[in-house]
């Protein structure tokens, strides 16, 4: 917990002399990884962050996007992931409640949550399963008892993360522009802690995520309180409605240091403040614990004297405490105090802003070879292959999760979750549609492709609703940058997102960076992951109940695309083969074609076509209907495949419609006209799943049996397993 | 015609139900704090769902003792139409105002789900537009929402008709499937499903009539002035 020899020369030179022990607290926790961006920053730059939506604030926390008649949509992405992966429960939970805040600073109500999920093998690695278990309930205790609904996230297991967890936690608030805190602060103005007390949890967190995670060390790990948390919504929130906030932050890594320094830097100001007035958990806490603890559900504000006795009555009415623990000045430094004795003086640009690095960086050499298929065994039986796939963990329901949070509080979540994205329903009647896709199978293969693959993936989930594309949160998660094949991945991923993100005119409205994701037995595979915010003007697509002989449609094109697929990986335990890669002009053809066919009203069902490929996508909308279909696989257009690769490959840009049989011919002419790749290869009936090709039967399920191993085989697994 | 929506500390749905009753059935509501009292002369209180006070010691118990209830307590006994929905519900259980208790789920799991319920008491405020054996698509979520009564007192509210609904099929554990009973009177009703949640056919994937049924049943019985 410390700075490095470098570092410490850096900040001596910078202030001119040797720094007191409190100020080396309070710039290590401020130069972490975590906090400080350094080994990332200077390349992030090449992200878009512009849009004719963006709103860009100083000091804001989230992403601001105008979605018309005086409305503003916000959005943030945070992950947990070491704390998580020590106490899974209440690092999951933080984990809910940073992320909300966030969200709360910039003035606006936070109206959803969204989880990202990676643990190890389920079925085979008992800790995998504890860490699981606890990571949803920590969810779902946090974000029900805040009545803010989980509506919509991804689940996934692979090796890689043994011992280890991802838990990614992104969220969507919503207020009146007009609203929005517009972070100011004049000198004499006062600076007030609100909330939670601050204890010794979390203490020197910022730093324990900016390392490896080798030993189990608890008292980084932060504790979860959902009800101050909510109660601490509830004032903030009238208290902006009377004007009585200046400027916001929430307090996360790096506690009070970074809050402070970062609200100074933000605001060209200085702020004094005096360790003494901050509410304690405990008596007889050092400075420095004060400065660096990360207790939760703590917010920073800047007021002034007029308004202070209105805050105060508010924070009154709802028993949370809040502290003026300092003022404003004029001089940009950051002053910390107690009683009389200073504690740490320093310029706040120093604080703020770490040295940024320049890491070298390497192709990594497994990925000379990786595209290189193997022979693999044939498989005698498709049928019962097929089952195994569907209780498998990565393609099984997810019911067992989303089941134990709260998706409706709020009456916003008009498409419910078990669907490609939820949708919530604004006040201004339009409609946000929101999704977060990550695919570390394919980003190992191929770093840049699998990257641009997730935010694909994350575009046709919200295409299928019916809403367009208009912002994107991204969340980059690696192993040691300080190792250059690692540092690699990194920027490959971070340029096929910038690429996707330009050809698209989507703005990056939010992100992080995370950085160390690795444990003694060697690091993640690379797991950038993002967030897509669609708005739809109008109404959106709403599944409908599919009947007997309607059409099954699908546009773009299967190519022979293995490299990472879960039939590779999980059927033939074989990592490697061609990575998916999206051909832009193709992609934004069909997502366009998608959204006026939406627009047109001939569809009863959209869905995406991804993990598992289409074999498991038909399987899913049958399952979920409750109805067969005869799919003649002969009929998928792309190039001639092998059997196995027509049903299991996860090319992107590829849509299954549903539709009755009298909205074809103008489904046909729409598409042919606009030239779209598609063909109709099947039809719903009966009470069987089958493929065939050629006439010869591959695959043929019962439904009720296909839909009975689907939903339970998680639950199964994690209750009884 | 003024109906309460009471708010605790923890409260989570009286946005939510405030919405409702407003917005959709154009009833003049008005949020109460737990710290205040309620006027007199108001014509319905609903206790919407939530976690006061983050479900501490037990879900319900610590806001069964807030100052408001005492004055709900009174309005009770008046006879005026109380409804209390999830926490709601487990408020008025605490505070004597219902039989029974509330239970952890069977699955010991948080649950949300759409579930069906079917009418067994229509002659309550909340239910007088139904008709006995009717079904409402709703959604539950909660943890807590077993409802759980002895032999002799679940005899004892079948023969008063104090069940006001049950589940159409086992769903938590409750005995007898019961989701919402009444008091002796009829005029205090508590129930585990969430009527706000189901009362729009924007968010609601079924049937949003029934539903309407309970705000248009307290339409009824208070009368619609504007």
């Amino acid at each position: 917990m410390s700075l490095d020899p470098q570092e410490l020369e850096d900040l001596t030179s910078k202030i001119g002399r040797k720094p007191s022990s409190t100020e080396l607290q309070i710039v290590a926790a401020e130069w972490s990884e975590h906090c400080s961006y350094k080994s990332s920053k200077k390349h992030l730059k090449i992200l878009p962050m512009d849009g004719p939506l963006v709103i860009s604030e100083k000091g804001y926390d989230s992403g601001v996007l105008d979605v018309g008649d005086g409305y503003v949509v916000t959005a943030h992405i945070e992950s947990h992931n070491h704390p998580s992966a020590v106490e899974p429960y209440g690092g999951a939970a933080t984990g809910v409640g940073g992320v909300v805040r966030d969200i709360l600073s910039a003035g606006t109500r936070p109206i959803a949550i969204f989880d990202g999920l990676r643990f190890g093998d389920i079925e085979k690695d008992r800790h995998a399963r504890w860490l699981f278990k606890n990571a949803v309930s920590g969810i779902a205790d946090y974000g029900n008892c805040l009545g803010i609904p989980t509506i919509g996230g991804e689940v996934e297991f692979d090796k890689c993360y043994t011992n280890y967890a991802l838990v990614d936690v992104a969220s969507v608030g919503f207020g009146k522009k007009e609203n929005l805190v517009k972070n100011h602060a004049n000198k004499g103005d006062l600076v007030v802690l609100l909330g939670g007390f601050t204890g010794r949890d979390g203490i020197g967190g910022s730093q324990f995520a900016s390392d490896s995670l080798e030993s189990e060390d608890r008292s980084a790990v932060q504790i979860p309180d959902p009800f101050i948390e909510k109660l601490i919504i509830e004032a903030i929130l009238e208290a902006r409605n009377q004007n009585l906030i200046n400027a916001m932050k929430d307090l996360g890594g790096g506690g009070l240091s970074c809050a402070v320094s970062e609200t100074a830097d933000a605001l060209s100001i200085g702020i004094e403040m005096d360790v003494d007035k901050v509410h304690t958990r405990e008596s007889g806490m050092h400075p420095d614990e004060i400065m660096v603890s990360e207790s939760q559900e703590r917010m920073l504000l800047i007021t002034n004297k007029t308004k202070l006795k209105k805050l105060q009555e508010i924070c009154k009415k709802f028993r949370i405490t809040c502290s003026v623990i300092g003022y404003v000045t004029s001089d940009s430094m950051m002053h910390v105090k107690k009683g009389k004795k200073t504690l740490a003086n320093l310029p706040t640009d120093v604080v703020a802003n770490a040295n940024l690095l320049d890491r070298p960086s390497k192709k990594p050499a497994y990925l000379e070879t990786i595209q290189k298929e193997k022979k693999l065994k044939p498989i005698p039986d498709y049928s019962k292959m097929m089952m195994k796939f569907l209780s498998s963990p990565n393609i099984a329901s997810k019911i067992w999760v989303y089941g134990q949070y709260d998706h409706e509080v709020g009456i916003r979540t008009v498409v419910k979750p078990g669907n490609d994205a939820s949708v919530l329903r604004l006040d201004n009647g339009k409609f946000l549609s929101v999704k977060i896709d990550g695919n570390p199978k394919q980003c190992y293969i191929n770093p840049r492709e699998g990257a641009i693959g997730c935010f694909e993936e994350a575009c046709r989930n919200v295409v299928c609703t019916g809403a367009k594309p208009i912002g994107m949160l991204d969340h980059l998660q690696f192993g040691n940058p300080e190792n250059p094949e690692i540092f690699w991945t990194f920027l490959e991923s971070l340029q096929g997102l910038t690429d996707f993100a330009k050809f698209f005119k989507i703005p990056c409205v939010g992100g992080k960076v995370s950085l160390y994701n690795e444990t003694p037995s060697g690091p993640i595979k690379p797991t950038p992951l993002v967030g897509v915010l669609g708005l739809i003007d109008e109404k959106p697509q709403m599944p409908q109940q599919i009947m007997n002989d309607d059409i099954l449609v699908i546009i773009g094109n299967t190519k022979d695309e293995m490299g990472g697929s879960e039939y590779f990986e999980y059927i033939h335990k074989f990592i490697g083969g061609k990575c998916p890669v999206v051909d832009f002009a193709e992609s934004k053809k069909n997502m366009n074609a998608v959204l006026s066919i939406i627009q047109k009203g001939l569809l009863k069902n959209v869905h995406d076509c991804s993990k598992g490929g289409l074999a498991v996508a038909i399987s899913e909308l049958c399952m979920i209907n409750d109805i067969g279909c005869d799919v003649l696989l002969e009929k998928v257009p792309g190039e001639e495949l092998d059997v196995d690769h027509v049903l299991f490959s996860e090319t992107h840009s590829r849509y299954l419609l549903v539709l009755k049989q009298d909205n074809l011919k103008k489904l046909n002419a729409f598409l042919k006209k606009n030239k779209v790749s598609f063909n109709q290869i099947g039809k719903f009936d009966g009470r069987q799943i089958r493929f065939n090709k050629n006439s010869k039967n591959i695959i043929d399920l019962r439904v009720d049996k296909a839909q009975k191993t689907w939903i339970n085989s998680l639950r199964e697994l994690v209750v009884h397993g | 015609m003024k109906i309460g929506v009471v708010v605790f500390p923890g409260s989570n749905c009286d946005r939510d139900m405030y919405h409702v009753l407003t917005d959709v059935f154009h009833l003049d509501a008005q949020y109460y704090w737990h710290e205040k009292g309620l006027p007199k002369n108001i014509d319905a209180v609903i206790l919407p769902g939530g976690f006061s006070y983050g479900d501490r010691l037990r879900a319900g118990v610590i806001a069964a003792h807030s100052p408001i209830i005492k004055d709900v307590r009174k309005l009770a006994e008046r006879g005026i139409p109380i409804l209390g929905v999830c926490n709601g519900f487990q408020i008025l259980v605490e505070a004597g105002l219902l039989p029974g208790v509330l239970l952890k789920n069977t699955s010991l799991n948080f649950m949300c789900e759409w579930t069906e319920l079917v009418v067994e008491n229509n002659q309550t405020p909340f239910t007088n537009q139904f008709k006995i054996g009717q079904k409402i698509p709703i959604p539950i979520a909660n943890g807590e929402g077993r409802y759980y009564v002895d032999e002799s007192t679940l005899e004892k509210l079948k023969k008063n008709n104090q069940i006001v609904f049950r589940y159409a099929k086992t769903v938590n554990g409750s005995s007898y499937n019961i989701a919402g009973v009444c008091n002796e009177d009829y005029n205090v009703v508590g129930m585990m499903p969430h009527p706000e949640r189901a009362a729009e056919s924007q968010i609601n994937p079924v049937d949003n009539k029934p539903s309407s049924l309970i705000f248009k049943s307290l339409l009824n019985t208070i009368g619609v002035k504007n």
